[in-house]
C-alpha cells in the first residue's frame, strides 16, 4: 500500500496548458475521484501519474520513491482503461495474469492470484476464453482482474464503466467499491460523472480547465461547493444561483429576507440545491412562477421562475400544482451556499 | 433493382476472374497440351493430349534448378529485409509524432518514381565495387528497395489499427517498449506482416529487370528464363512461364487466410 503524491504538476502541449500547477495527495487505501467535465485535464492528470505522460514540470511521488521520470513499469501500479484494452490475442487467463507473468512470478503464485482476482469479478466460467467472445461488461472485469491480480499498491481507471449500460454500471459500481474497500487499495478514479464519483469516493477533487477546483469528501463538495462552477457540476439536477443585490446586510426577495454573511451593499449569487426548498405560505416566500411539472416518482421536478432568473425545485411527488401557478418557496437556510457575483466565489 | 446490382456485381467478379485466370489457363495449355496446341487455332478448350512432356524438357534444361534456388533465395532474403526494416519504420510513422514525418511519408513514395533503368548502370557499377555483383545479396537489396515503400506504409496503418490503449496496458503492466512490442503489437499485427511478406515476396520473384542487369553467372530465374528461353522453342517458353507463376500462387494460397484478415474478415 502507498500514498500517492501530486506535487505542483504542470503540463503543457504546446503553447496550451493542460494542467495549470496541481497538487493533490491521495492517502495509503484511500479512494479519490478526478472529477471533471471533458477536456478539464483529469486524465492528462492520470496518464502522468501512470507514466503515460510526462510532465512538464512537478514531481510524483508513490510511497516513499519519487516516481516523476520512471517508465510506467517500474511504478508499480495497475491501470483500468476506459476502453478495457484488454489483449484480443491472450485468453482470458492469460489475460489477468499478465501482469503477474511479467513479473516473473511463479506459476504457482501466478495460478492462484488469477484464481482470486477471477473469483472476486465473477468471471471464472470464461477463463479459457478470448476477448472477442466476452460482452463489453465481461470484458471490463477482466481489465479489472488483471489489475487486482498483480495486488498493486496504487490503482488508477481511467473511466472503466462509462462504456457500459446504465445497469451494469450501476451494478459494477457497488461492487467496485466493495472489492477496493476490502482489499484498501489506495485508488485515483477519473470520471465525468458526478454521481459515480459522488458514490464510490472517499474524496472528490473537482478539476475545471486544467485547475484543481476544490477536493473534499463528496457530501462537501455537495453542500459546500466553492465555487459557482463545482455547484453547478455536482449534482443532478444542478444548484440553482440567483443573482441578487444585498442592501443593509439583506437580500430580499417577495416576502422573503435574507441575512448576508459579512453584511454590505453589494451584487451576490444565492446559491441553492433544488432539494433545499420547501413551497411554504405566501406571506414570507420567494415567489416562484412555475412553469414545468415533470413526475420522476420519488419526486416532481418543478421548473419555473424566480424574478426572472430560471430555477429547478425537487417537490414531493404528491405536490397538486398546475403550470402557470405561483408557488411560495422557503429555502432551508443553512443550506444557502452564497457566493460573490460575478465571479462565483463562495463567501464563506 | 436489386437484381440490376446482382448483375454487375457478378459480371464484375467474372471479369475480375477471367482477367486473371484466362492468361493462366492459355499459358497452362500451352504448356502442357503438346506441341500442336500451342499454333493452333482457334484453340481448344480441353486439351486433347495431356503431357508432361514439355514441362520435362524445360526442367532438365541445365541450370533451370540453380536459378530456382537462387531465385528463391533471393526472395526470401528480399521478404526478411522488408520485414526487419519496414515494420520499425512503419511502428515510428504510426506512433510517434516528428518533424518532417509528412515529408518522410512522401519521400517513401517517391523512391518508387526512379526507374531502375536508370538506375541500373551506377548500381552495378557500385555493386562490383563493393562486390554485391553477382550475388544473391546484391539482387535482395533492390528488390527490398522496390517493396520497401510498400512495407512501411502497409505496416504503418497496421499500427494505426492496433489500438494505443493495448499497447499502454502492457506498459503498465511490466513490459519495456520493446517487449510490448513483440508481446503484444506483434502478434497482432501478424496478418498483415504476412500480407506484406507476401508481397515482398512476389515482387522479388517476378523482378526481371536488376535481376537481369545485376547477375551475370548466379541468375534468378526470371533472368535465366529471358536469356535462355529467347533461343528456345515456343512451348519450352510457355512451360517456363507456368513454372514461374505456380510457387507465387502456391505461397499466396498458403497466407491467404492472413490476406483475408486484413481486409476485416477475421475467421479467428
Amino acid at each position: 500500500m502507498a500514498a500517492i503524491v501530486i506535487d505542483r504538476v504542470r503540463k503543457s502541449f504546446g503553447s496550451t496548458n493542460a494542467l495549470e500547477e496541481v497538487s493533490l495527495e491521495v492517502h495509503d487505501g484511500e479512494f479519490v475521484a478526478l472529477l471533471g467535465p471533458s477536456g478539464c485535464g483529469k486524465t492528462t492528470l492520470l496518464r502522468i501519474v501512470a507514466g503515460l505522460e510526462t510532465q512538464t514540470s512537478g514531481h510524483i511521488r508513490i510511497g516513499d520513491r519519487d516516481v516523476s521520470n520512471l517508465p510506467p513499469r517500474a511504478r508499480k501500479l495497475a491501470m483500468v482503461f476506459q476502453n478495457y484494452a484488454v489483449f484480443p490475442h491472450m485468453t482470458v487467463r492469460q489475460n489477468v495474469g499478465f501482469g503477474l507473468r511479467m513479473a516473473g512470478e511463479p506459476a504457482a503464485r501466478i495460478d492462484r492470484q488469477v484464481e482470486r482476482a477471477s473469483a472476486l469479478m465473477h468471471i471464472e466460467p470464461y477463463l479459457h476464453r478470448y476477448p472477442a467472445q466476452l460482452s463489453g461488461g465481461q470484458r471490463q472485469r477482466v481489465a479489472v482482474a488483471r489489475a487486482l491480480a498483480v495486488e498493486p499498491s496504487v490503482l488508477l481507471m481511467d473511466e472503466p464503466l462509462s462504456n457500459l449500460d446504465a445497469l451494469l454500471r450501476l451494478e459494477m459500481r457497488a461492487e467496485l467499491k466493495a472489492i477496493l474497500a476490502e482489499a484498501g487499495t489506495t485508488t485515483l478514479y477519473v470520471t465525468h460523472d458526478q454521481t459515480e464519483a459522488m458514490g464510490l469516493a472517499d474524496r472528490i477533487a473537482v478539476l475545471q480547465a486544467g485547475r484543481v477546483v476544490q477536493v473534499g469528501p463528496p457530501l462537501v463538495i455537495y453542500r459546500e461547493p466553492r465555487t459557482m462552477f463545482v455547484g453547478g457540476f455536482v449534482g443532478s439536477p444542478p444548484m440553482n444561483f440567483l443573482r441578487v443585490r444585498a442592501s443593509g446586510g439583506t437580500v430580499a426577495l417577495g416576502g422573503a429576507r435574507f441575512a448576508v454573511p459579512g453584511g454590505g451593499d453589494r451584487a451576490l449569487l444565492l446559491g441553492i440545491r433544488p432539494e433545499d426548498l420547501t413551497i411554504g405560505d405566501a406571506a414570507e416566500g420567494v415567489p416562484f412562477a412555475l412553469r414545468v411539472l415533470e413526475p420522476l416518482g420519488s419526486h416532481v421536478l418543478l421548473t419555473g421562475d424566480v424574478e426572472g432568473q430560471q430555477l429547478r425545485v425537487m417537490a414531493p411527488p404528491e405536490i397538486v400544482a398546475r403550470a402557470g401557478d405561483i408557488l411560495h418557496l422557503r429555502p432551508v437556510a443553512e443550506r444557502i451556499r452564497w457566493m460573490s457575483a460575478p465571479e462565483g466565489i463562495a463567501l464563506a | 433493382m436489386r437484381a440490376l446490382r446482382r448483375g454487375i456485381f457478378t459480371t464484375g467478379v467474372a471479369a475480375l476472374c477471367a482477367w486473371t485466370l484466362i492468361p493462366i489457363y492459355l499459358v497452362a495449355l500451352s504448356a502442357i497440351g503438346g506441341e500442336s496446341v500451342v499454333n493452333a487455332w482457334p484453340k481448344p478448350f480441353w486439351p486433347t493430349q495431356l503431357s508432361l512432356a514439355t514441362l520435362g524438357t524445360f526442367m532438365n534444361l541445365s541450370g533451370v534448378w540453380p536459378a530456382t534456388w537462387q531465385s528463391a533465395q533471393v526472395a526470401l532474403l528480399c521478404m526478411l529485409l522488408s520485414i526487419v526494416l519496414g515494420l520499425p519504420a512503419g511502428y515510428a510513422l504510426a506512433r510517434f509524432a516528428f518533424a518532417g514525418s509528412n515529408l518522410y511519408r512522401l519521400l517513401i513514395l517517391l523512391t518508387r518514381a526512379f526507374p531502375v533503368g536508370i538506375l541500373a548502370l551506377p548500381l552495378t557499377v557500385t555493386f562490383i565495387r563493393i562486390g554485391l555483383y553477382d550475388t544473391a545479396l546484391g539482387v535482395a537489396l533492390v528488390h527490398t528497395a522496390l517493396a520497401l515503400p510498400f512495407a512501411i506504409l502497409v505496416s504503418s496503418s497496421l499500427f494505426i489499427g492496433i489500438p494505443r490503449e493495448i499497447e499502454e496496458a502492457a506498459w503498465v503492466f511490466g513490459c519495456s517498449r520493446l517487449s510490448a512490442f513483440f508481446r503484444v503489437v506483434l502478434p497482432l499485427a501478424t496478418p498483415g506482416i504476412a500480407a506484406i511478406a507476401i508481397f515482398a515476396f512476389v515482387i522479388s520473384w517476378n523482378e526481371v529487370f536488376a535481376a537481369a542487369v545485376l547477375t551475370v553467372r548466379h541468375r534468378t530465374l526470371t533472368a535465366f528464363l529471358l536469356s535462355v528461353l529467347s533461343e528456345s522453342p515456343l512451348h519450352v517458353q510457355f512451360a517456363g512461364g507456368l513454372l514461374l507463376v505456380v510457387p507465387s500462387v502456391l505461397f499466396i494460397f498458403l497466407v491467404r487466410r492472413y490476406l483475408f484478415a486484413i481486409w476485416g474478415i477475421t475467421n479467428r
